[in-house]
């Protein structure tokens, strides 16, 4: 039965072919901008090399001093971090590192910019960074305040000329020495929070590791065992937090501060919020609602083309009726072969959108960036298709289900 | 070829051979627009037994198609009852009706009414899509089957607009029969060929009620051809006529 619906589905594509064409340019271009979208979406919060463990990680990126009148905020103290993180007891892992950095090197005379973060030696198992040579720096390294380093891929080429035979050689930056260590591969802009050129240990930054301010320059990042053990996690820090001595409570009243998941924290950022709401609720329902609305002109489109379709087949509709057909089989029928449009339409998106794709990561507009399509972003697709395919295809399915038999075979359309 | 006209007013009986295939009584049906009522089909009482052969004829708007609709269970009477095999239709949902349609009913239009888009054999193969526990194979099998009594197994991969209009109506009447039902409606199934044409799709009907023992109903406007048949009801102004 299916093959025979999607030989109808293909003859009926090519019995008026512009109008194919404008249906699966709707479709294709709206697939293509969704899956940019979301594939910009995915590359920047989704589970990839270093927070291949996404939905086990908990960011806390802001602390707020808080009061009616009077707001402070910024990223945090590393005193701070270190007092209270280190007394949770549900996270596998805790590291702070600096929320960024730059070091100035020459190499041949050439100025080279270096975008830094120093970290504890824990940075290196929370995250899952790929090394092509050498190692992480220890703990131990970091307590000792060793000059080493790992390096990025491209700064090992740019520097050395190199990935081979630079581990233990020396760069030299900010007029400093470290030795390094490890390479590993580049990890895009994007990911705001682990990405830099150049990780050295926190021991040996500028940072004042004794400074008493709630605020300051780190953020921590903690590895809760698992990814259903993550609000167990979020609580325990949350009843610490509510302990903690409000500094000069003549002009705060709160201290917040939270631990969230990646997507989450960069929602809060990008709303300005700093309360127990972070924004994801309604982030969220602007997204699908902006993506349904995007969805909906090619969505129209299809439905209108499909419903004056009705007027050609309807000679097929009675016949069909009169040889046994049910109403909700003819639905099935049209949502089939509408459903096989967007299918078509989907491929064509994808292949679009992997285009778009690598014209985005050819310009370099988001350094390290490597965009592509990966499962998540073809599932995704494929949802999408599945909705639009349902959205565009039900009405006018329902339409053809309810033609009168008799008016059917007689051409009519009622 | 006897014509037996049934009464227009009375019932009509149940033979010894057990119920009528195709029961209508009291049959009226009224289109109605807000100026206008139009009596399409005016009291009409017809019983078709099983195996039977009958012509129906009348003038052009007479409700000769229209009656073929209600009995073909694609249209409603607005009052009276159609009952297939001895039970009433009235209280059928659409699901139900549709599974009498594809089990009991075949049919054959004037224009063919095949589906262009789809090769013979698909077409032919159309009324066993919808019938639960019939295979691809089982299917193929079955319309290969049909074809072959018709003529055309050489014409399975040919699509409808590759046909004469007489190869059409023939695939349609293989359409007709793939399904094997009892009743085979067939509204002018000449109407659209020439003479030599409509004469070998009237003597494939022939042979099918002869051999196959189907049970015809044809709407026609052909004397001659209705006179090859066993009964004649003739309609005027959507009443029968003896």
């Amino acid at each position: 039965m299916l093959l025979n619906y999607l030989k109808i589905a293909w003859k009926v594509l090519l019995r008026r072919k512009f109008f194919t064409f404008i249906s699966l340019f709707g479709i294709s271009f709206t697939l293509m901008i969704l899956l940019v979208v979301y594939a910009l979406f995915d590359h920047t919060v989704g589970a990839h090399t270093p927070e291949k463990r996404i939905d086990r990680l908990l960011f806390i990126t802001h602390l707020e001093l808080w009061s009616d009148h009077s707001q402070s905020n910024s990223t945090v103290g590393y005193a701070f971090l270190n007092r209270y993180l280190h007394v949770l007891r549900t996270p596998e892992k805790v590291s702070i590192a600096s929320s960024g950095g730059s070091a100035v090197a020459y190499v041949n005379n050439q100025k080279l910019k270096l975008d830094t973060k120093a970290t504890d030696g824990e940075f290196w198992q929370v995250l899952d960074f790929d090394f092509i040579a050498g190692r992480p720096y220890t703990v131990r390294e970091v307590r000792e305040a060793a000059h080493v380093a790992v390096i990025n891929e491209t700064t090992a080429r740019r520097y050395f000329g190199t990935t081979q035979g630079v581990i233990g050689r020396t760069v030299e930056a900010d007029q400093e020495r470290f030795r390094v260590v490890g390479i590993v591969r580049d990890v895009p802009a994007a990911r705001f929070y682990t990405s830099a050129d150049m990780w050295k240990p926190i021991t040996v930054s500028s940072i004042n590791l004794q400074d008493p301010n709630y605020l300051g320059p780190c953020i921590a990042i903690l590895l809760a065992p698992t990814a259903a053990a993550v609000p167990t996690v979020q609580q325990e820090f949350q009843q610490v937090i509510d302990r903690v001595p409000v500094p000069s409570p003549k002009d705060y009243t709160e201290v917040r501060v939270y631990a969230e998941s990646m997507f989450a924290n960069m929602v809060r950022v990008y709303f300005g919020e700093s309360g127990p709401d972070n924004g994801l609720g309604r982030f969220v329902r602007l997204l699908l609602g902006l993506g349904l609305l995007f969805m909906l002109l090619p969505a129209l489109n299809l439905i209108n083309l499909n419903a004056s379709r009705i007027l050609e087949r309807s000679s097929e509709i009675g016949v069909r009726k009169a040889f046994g057909a049910t109403g909700n089989v003819l639905v099935g029928q049209f949502l089939v072969e509408n459903i096989f449009l967007t299918l078509l339409g989907g491929v064509l998106g994808l292949a679009l959108a992997a285009g778009a794709l690598a014209a985005l990561n050819a310009s370099a507009l988001i350094p390290y960036a490597h965009f592509g399509l990966n499962g998540r972003v073809f599932g995704v697709a494929l949802l999408i298709i599945l909705f639009f395919g349902a959205l565009s295809g039900v009405y006018p399915a329902y339409r053809m289900s309810k033609l009168h038999a008799v008016q059917a075979l007689k051409g009519g359309t009622k | 070829m006897t014509q037996l006209p049934t009464p227009a007013t009375s019932p009509a009986p149940t033979t010894a051979a057990g119920p009528a295939v195709i029961q209508l009584t009291g049959i009226e049906k009224v289109y109605q627009t807000k100026t206008i009522e139009t009596v399409a089909l005016n009291h009409v009482n017809l019983s078709i037994q099983k195996g039977e052969f009958v012509s129906v004829m009348g003038p052009s708007g007479c409700g000769k198609s229209t009656l073929l609709s209600i009995m073909g269970l694609l249209d409603e009477p607005s009052s009276g009852t159609v009952a297939i095999d001895g039970r009433s239709v009235t209280s059928y949902s659409d699901r139900e009706l549709a599974h009498l349609r594809n089990h009991k009913i075949g049919f054959v239009f004037q224009s063919y009414h095949l589906i262009n888009d789809l090769s013979v054999l698909d077409n032919v193969e159309l009324p066993l899509l919808y019938r639960k526990g019939v295979g691809g194979a089982e299917r193929r099998q079955r319309a290969l089957a049909a074809l072959d009594t018709v003529g055309l197994s050489a014409r399975t991969r040919h699509f409808p607009s590759q046909l004469s209009g007489g190869q059409r109506q023939r695939v349609a009447i293989a359409r007709a029969l793939a399904g094997q039902p009892e009743i085979i409606l067939a509204d002018e199934p000449t109407g659209n060929l020439d003479s030599v044409m409509g004469e070998e799709i009237m003597d494939l009907l022939l042979t099918l009620n002869r051999q196959q023992g189907a049970t015809i109903v044809m709407v026609t406007h052909d004397e001659q051809q209705a006179l090859k048949t066993e009964r004649i009801i003739r309609f005027f102004d959507g009443s029968q006529v003896n």
